[in-house]
């Protein structure tokens, strides 16, 4: 590696980098104007032009917040959560492909790093924010918390095998696990094509990793305030709100990548690049999307029921859909 | 391995981080920071992996033990009582197996660090870094070897996690049982427990578990 | 390999961003502590006891349950990638059929024990 290439590199880390931070306080906007639109309210309008400022003055006032530890508390372990939350969230973006590989006098692609086991490594990304949830709630030493995070964690690990499911169906067509790769094979034929059932199965998949309505169980304010998170306040509660965003983006971007074909789309001539990044922040946009509606529309599942769905109608469906496509596959080629 | 400064920097950096990270897991009290410590460990010996060149078993590494194992244990670990847990010092019968296991574990890095050429060969196994980056990745190697040589081992796997779900179901079963027969006692010690003026409500709950034994 | 050195890059700029931002802001920040402040959130009430009880068994059977399934699917990576690696497919398929119906007897066998149901 020479000069250039550390500097592609680092330029490119520190482009994904400075972007996380600011993505989730976008999306926040984003989410709050559209549901005050879907609930025939306004919304954000004070701070800024529409208060489209608005929250950058709730990251701020957070950031200026008294943030205490309970008295009962582990306060290493208190402290530590938040940033188990956050940094798997926004080194899984370290996969994803934003675009084509541009060419100027050296040609690189528009993503950290094309890893050959890209998909696991979003997947084990996904894994680890399980211990943010696990070690808040256990460390505030709170009923509530304790319980929501035990709820919360089983929600997670129990639909991480979905969202695996689904990735399978994929790879069988991909025969690649890097995510560049996936997006190559899907020139020709988007994946949500063959794949419609390993879509919805990823699709439902996401919500209930990111523990957002209408599987937000961990949450609900009726019984459980705020889940594993009830002790948290200031900068460090900002911390699980920013990586539940971050999540979000995450999980709609990925699924445009395996099932949306990521950057493919109809191309400017001579503009490839910029056109690529369109369609993918296009496609990413459009599942963003879903995930407000979803909140906006769906009512909350009860907790049993939001397991015996898992459990018993996601993963038989997820496992007979890997046979399926593999039998595609086969009668296809 | 690839011999080159960074490659080595990497191993160093590993190397340390790991033992001191495994020497903080075994030391300190609270079997939750031992947990949190034992995550750490996972990923720095994942970074081993990396630098082998055996992503996919890097990431497996992570994905398994640290987002599904350990879990477990941290899960177990909620569900205990820990202020209640016996102290326990290491035990001689630890350390009996513990020091022999780690003087075979001595002398096998010795040999093979300093050993001939021809040792080091014959550790390579059947897939170089060469044939790995010719079949497109690790990954796809032990695709090779698990569907080539290895599928009944492969179906041996499937038959071994059956058993262990059972198992699990089983022994979940029993606590299960002992649970509901233990649950109401269990409410009578914890309402005790928070001091006289809670009394009255535990002789409430300690009525409850005779008159319902089950 | 300067794949992972940018995934460690990024990691690690994550890792100290969190670690940073919350060192950073603690110096803007009031300390008025007292005694009703820290203590845990109970709707209004002080806290009963300690928080750390004994939850059911279920979280366990889930997180068992998950560890086995989540091995399984780790052995299907290989499976779907050999699949457009081979021409001869299905000797393959019926090896991961087979796989998956072994496993389905563990998953029937939980279903049956009521290992599933959460409304018991």
């Amino acid at each position: 590696m020479d000069f250039w290439d550390w500097f592609i590199v680092v330029t490119k880390v520190l482009a994904v980098f400075l972007l996380l931070p600011v993505a989730p306080l976008a999306l926040v906007l984003f989410e709050r104007w559209t549901l005050g639109r879907l609930q025939s309210r306004i919304g954000p309008n004070r701070v800024g032009w529409r208060g489209s400022l608005q929250t950058a003055a709730d990251g701020l006032k957070l950031g200026i917040k008294e943030d205490t530890i309970p008295a009962m508390a582990d306060k290493g372990i208190f402290w530590f959560a938040p940033v188990m939350m956050v940094t798997p969230a926004l080194a899984a973006w370290a996969v994803v492909p934003f675009g084509p590989p541009v060419d100027v006098g050296r040609t690189f692609g528009l993503w950290v790093a094309d890893l050959n086991v890209g998909v696991l490594f979003f997947l084990a990304m996904g894994s680890l924010g399980v211990y943010g949830v696990v070690m808040s709630g256990w460390a505030s030493n709170s009923k509530y918390a304790h319980l929501g995070a035990l709820r919360s964690s089983a929600q997670i690990i129990s639909y991480e095998l979905v969202l695996g499911l689904g990735v399978l169906a994929v790879i069988v067509y991909s025969g690649s696990l890097s995510l560049v790769d996936i997006v190559n094979a899907q020139a020709g034929l988007w994946f949500i094509v063959p794949q419609f059932i390993g879509f919805l199965l990823f699709l439902i998949a996401a919500v209930g990793e990111t523990n957002r309505a209408p599987l937000d169980l961990p949450e609900a304010e009726t019984e459980l305030v705020a889940g594993f998170h009830v002790e948290y306040s200031g900068m460090r509660w900002a911390f699980f709100f920013m990586a539940e965003y971050a999540n979000i983006l995450l999980m709609s971007a990925i699924a445009a990548t395996l099932f949306l074909g990521g950057w493919h789309g109809w191309t400017i001539p001579g503009l490839e690049a910029i056109s690529g990044v369109g369609w993918f922040v296009l496609k990413t946009g459009l599942f963003v999307f879903a995930f407000f509606l979803f909140r906006a529309a769906l009512p909350r599942f009860r907790y049993d029921q939001l397991m015996n769905f898992c459990w018993k109608i996601l993963i038989p469906i997820g496992a007979l859909n890997l046979l399926a496509a593999a039998a595609l596959r086969m009668a296809w080629s | 391995m690839p011999d080159n400064i960074e490659t080595h920097l990497a191993f160093w950096y590993l190397a340390a981080a790991s033992v001191a990270a495994s020497l903080l897991m075994v030391s300190v009290r609270n079997p939750v920071h031992s947990a949190i410590s034992l995550v750490v460990v996972i990923f720095h010996v994942a970074g081993f992996f990396a630098i082998l060149g055996s992503g996919f078993l890097a990431v497996a590494q992570i994905a398994i033990y640290a987002g599904a194992i350990v879990v477990l244990f941290l899960f177990t670990l909620m569900m205990l009582d820990l202020r209640h847990l016996p102290e326990e010092r290491v035990t001689h019968r630890q350390l009996w197996l513990g020091i022999p296991l780690a003087l075979l574990l001595a002398v096998e890095a010795v040999v093979i660090g300093a050993g001939t050429p021809e040792v080091r060969e014959s550790i390579k196994g059947a897939f170089p870094p060469a044939t790995v980056s010719e079949l497109g990745g690790s990954a796809e190697a032990l695709a090779v070897a698990l569907f080539n040589d290895y599928t009944l081992p492969f179906l041996g796997a499937s038959v071994m996690l059956t058993a262990a779900t059972v198992g699990a179901i089983v022994l979940a079963r029993r606590i299960e049982e002992h649970e509901r027969a233990d649950f109401p006692r269990q409410r009578a010690q914890t309402s005790a427990a928070n001091g006289a003026d809670s009394a009255a409500q535990a002789e409430q709950a300690a009525q409850a578990a005779q008159e319902s034994p089950r | 390999m300067p794949s992972w050195v940018a995934v460690v890059l990024l990691f690690a700029l994550a890792f100290l961003f969190a670690v940073g931002s919350l060192v950073g802001t603690m110096a803007l920040k009031p300390r008025r502590k007292y005694r009703a402040k820290v203590t845990a959130y109970e709707s209004g009430m002080e806290p009963i006891g300690d928080a750390r009880g004994r939850h059911s068994i279920r979280f366990y059977l889930v997180a068992v349950t998950f560890l086995i399934f989540d091995v399984e699917l780790l052995f299907f990576y290989p499976w779907a990638l050999y699949f457009n690696m081979i021409d001869d497919r299905v000797s393959l398929f019926g090896v991961g059929a087979v796989f998956l119906a072994i496993l389905a007897t563990a998953f029937v066998y939980e279903w049956r024990k009521g290992a599933l149901d959460w409304n018991r």
